[in-house]
């Protein structure tokens, strides 16, 4: 089941003054429960399109229709509610909630959504367990190393339940061990939620393991290969 | 969740927050203390003004207030008495018949004023019994006078001295009469002490051929707060539109409220500009945690936090940052400003002898009307308010991308 689909996507930066091609003409699509990394050199167009399928960025021309909507359609409050119950940030800088601990980052979403205590109490051990940080739920970004704060990043984008995950080089700022672990986390909850991930990365260790890789090139799709 | 945000993000920089919160404080502090000071100063002044002479409320014939001559007297009997002393919140009826006169003791002569007073009634508003240094206060039969300190001593006259007035009575009427001085006054204000001369109310009416008349009638009241709700039926029962003029103390002592207005306005302008500048220091705190934070916006805004939220927020955060400030200073200024109204600043000196001329306790009360606490509160939050307009607006302009890109 396709849940993303990409036609045809152009982006053009400053076109009145330089014009700067990030996405020239992209075509894409994506299915429920794929692991996906979109690979390519700097200025390729990767975070581009990323933030153009989160609705985070307009596109110059083309189409994004994710569950038979055409995102571009939506108002401003509309596509901040349609990011809130569909799709879930991972972003290179973790950019959790410095104030908040652990357990409140997470559950922050699934307050923004409403959500009972005793759901989110148990969503958040659910999640914070999964990602292997059930003993730091109290501690705050800073008393966190690099690699449990993108761990949190990771149960906070999926404790909205959403449709899939969209994370802009997760495992950028991270060491050998933690990209190793994160990768574990990110393919276990794949495989056994059955949770689609489009990632960003230019990381061979995070390539290895994808098992679509789409590459990026001058903002146009030059591969597309499934890795069985 | 927007308001644990708001309070957590209060002590992410915590040096300026307290700087922040510390310019806030001084600044409620300052302009509590200023106000308080200077409303229990005026306050004061006026309660002296009008306990110890106009009273809350006075009736006169029409147009007394601007020809203040006995011809201008009214009818004053037991049943009018007992109508006005019916009047709800009506405490006493002060009837008060005042003319000037020439009075003469030995070679010596002066112009005074003679007011005619019910001496019980009288001191229930003035305590002027208390004001007796020398003799005896009057008795509502005596033929007998009370002078003021200062015209005894111009006058070089002492108790049982007999003094003689000379005036024009009630319509033309010769009024010559001798009289004792039974007791001698202390006035704080020399024109008072040296020109008043007080005698029981039917001794001035035989003096002024006035017999059944008064110049005033003044009705006392609990306090400033129970004159709304006495002139309404006052004003009922009196023609006021051709025999008589009613007036409140406001109308009586227009002085004392001009020269409190002045001074509650150049409080004004010190007080706007001391928020103006601490205005501008929660605006740069401001100013830079929005620029700080702008990357933290735009993920707040990405995974699904609303503008509105955000807004509000912050609107919390620069509130707290400001009530902070504000609630310890006012506080603080509350604590003093009852210390120095239980234990008012004494003055001393110059300073001293200017309040005493002008009859006044040389003290400075503070008052602790809580409008004065809460009006400061209610700038704060407004100035606050206003501000936190800057990061509204930011946050309802952003691009979540932009944002995270810079």
């Amino acid at each position: 089941m396709n849940i993303v689909t990409v036609q045809q996507a152009q982006k053009t930066y400053n076109p009145d003054k330089i014009p700067v091609h990030a996405l020239q003409g992209v075509d894409l699509t994506i299915e429920q429960g794929e692991f996906t990394a979109l690979v390519g050199p700097s200025g390729s167009g990767k975070t581009t399109l990323l933030n153009a399928i989160g609705g985070l960025d307009l596109l110059t021309a083309g189409k994004i229709i994710i569950n038979n909507q055409d995102i571009a359609t939506f108002s401003d409050s509309e596509l901040i509610e349609f990011r809130k119950q569909n799709i879930g940030f991972v972003f290179q800088a973790y950019n959790l909630i410095p104030v908040f601990t652990a357990k409140e980052n997470v559950e922050f979403v699934m307050l923004l959504q409403g959500k009972s205590e005793q759901e989110r109490d148990t969503r958040v051990r659910e999640l914070l367990t999964a990602v292997g940080l059930a003993d730091q739920i109290d501690r705050r970004p800073s008393e966190l190393s690099g690699g449990q704060q993108q761990r949190v990043a990771v149960a906070r984008a999926l404790a909205s339940k959403p449709q899939f995950i969209l994370a802009d080089e997760p495992t950028a700022n991270l060491d050998s061990k933690s990209t190793a672990d994160l990768l574990d986390i990110m393919l276990e909850l794949n495989q056994k939620e059955n949770i689609t991930f489009l990632f960003s990365t230019h990381d061979q260790r995070v390539i290895d393991r994808a098992r679509r890789v789409v590459t990026l090139e001058d903002g146009k799709i030059i591969s597309d290969e499934r890795v069985s | 969740m927007i308001f644990k945000i708001a309070w957590r993000n209060i002590g992410r920089n915590k040096r300026r927050t307290l700087l922040t919160a510390a310019s806030i404080f001084f600044a409620v502090f300052f302009s509590c203390v200023m106000t308080s000071i200077n409303r229990g100063v005026f306050d004061k002044m006026i309660d002296d003004s009008v306990t110890s002479n106009v009273g809350y409320i006075q009736i006169h014939k029409k147009g007394f207030w601007d020809d203040q001559v006995i011809n201008n007297a009214m009818v004053y009997d037991q049943q009018w008495k007992q109508e006005l002393a019916a009047i709800d919140k009506v405490q006493t009826v002060i009837p008060r018949l005042q003319s000037a006169a020439m009075i003469s003791f030995g070679k010596i002569t002066k112009n005074v004023l003679v007011t005619g007073i019910d001496p019980a009634a009288e001191n229930k508003l003035t305590n002027i019994s208390n004001r007796v240094v020398d003799g005896e206060y009057l008795n509502a039969d005596d033929q007998a006078v009370l002078i003021g300190e200062g015209l005894a001593k111009k006058l070089k006259a002492t108790i049982g001295d007999t003094l003689i007035l000379l005036s024009q009575g009630y319509r033309g009427v010769n009024a010559a009469q001798v009289y004792p001085i039974k007791g001698i006054v202390s006035f704080g204000v020399p024109a008072l002490s040296s020109g008043m001369v007080y005698m029981p109310l039917a001794a001035a009416q035989y003096f002024y051929g006035a017999n059944n008349l008064t110049t005033a009638v003044v009705l006392d009241v609990a306090g400033k707060e129970d004159v709304e709700e006495v002139l309404p039926p006052l004003y009922a029962k009196l023609d006021t539109n051709n025999t008589y003029e009613v007036m409140a103390w406001q109308e009586m002592i227009p002085d004392i409220l001009n020269l409190k207005q002045t001074k509650d306005s150049s409080n004004k302008v010190v007080t706007i500009i001391l928020y103006f500048i601490v205005g501008f220091g929660i605006f740069g705190t401001i100013l830079m945690m929005t620029r700080e934070r702008q990357y933290e916006f735009g993920v707040l805004l990405s995974i699904g936090m609303k503008r509105g939220q955000l807004a509000a927020s912050v609107w919390i955060e620069t509130l707290l940052l400001g009530l902070l400030g504000a609630v310890v200073g006012i506080a603080l200024a509350y604590g003093l400003a009852y210390y120095l109204m239980v234990n008012p600043i004494v003055m001393q000196g110059e300073m001293a002898e200017a309040y005493t001329k002008f009859g006044m306790d040389p003290v400075m009360p503070a008052s602790v009307a809580l409008d004065i606490f809460w009006e400061q509160a209610l700038t704060v939050l407004t100035i606050t308010t206003l501000i936190a307009l800057y990061p509204a607006f930011v946050i309802f302009r952003l691009q979540p991308v932009t944002a995270m890109r810079s």
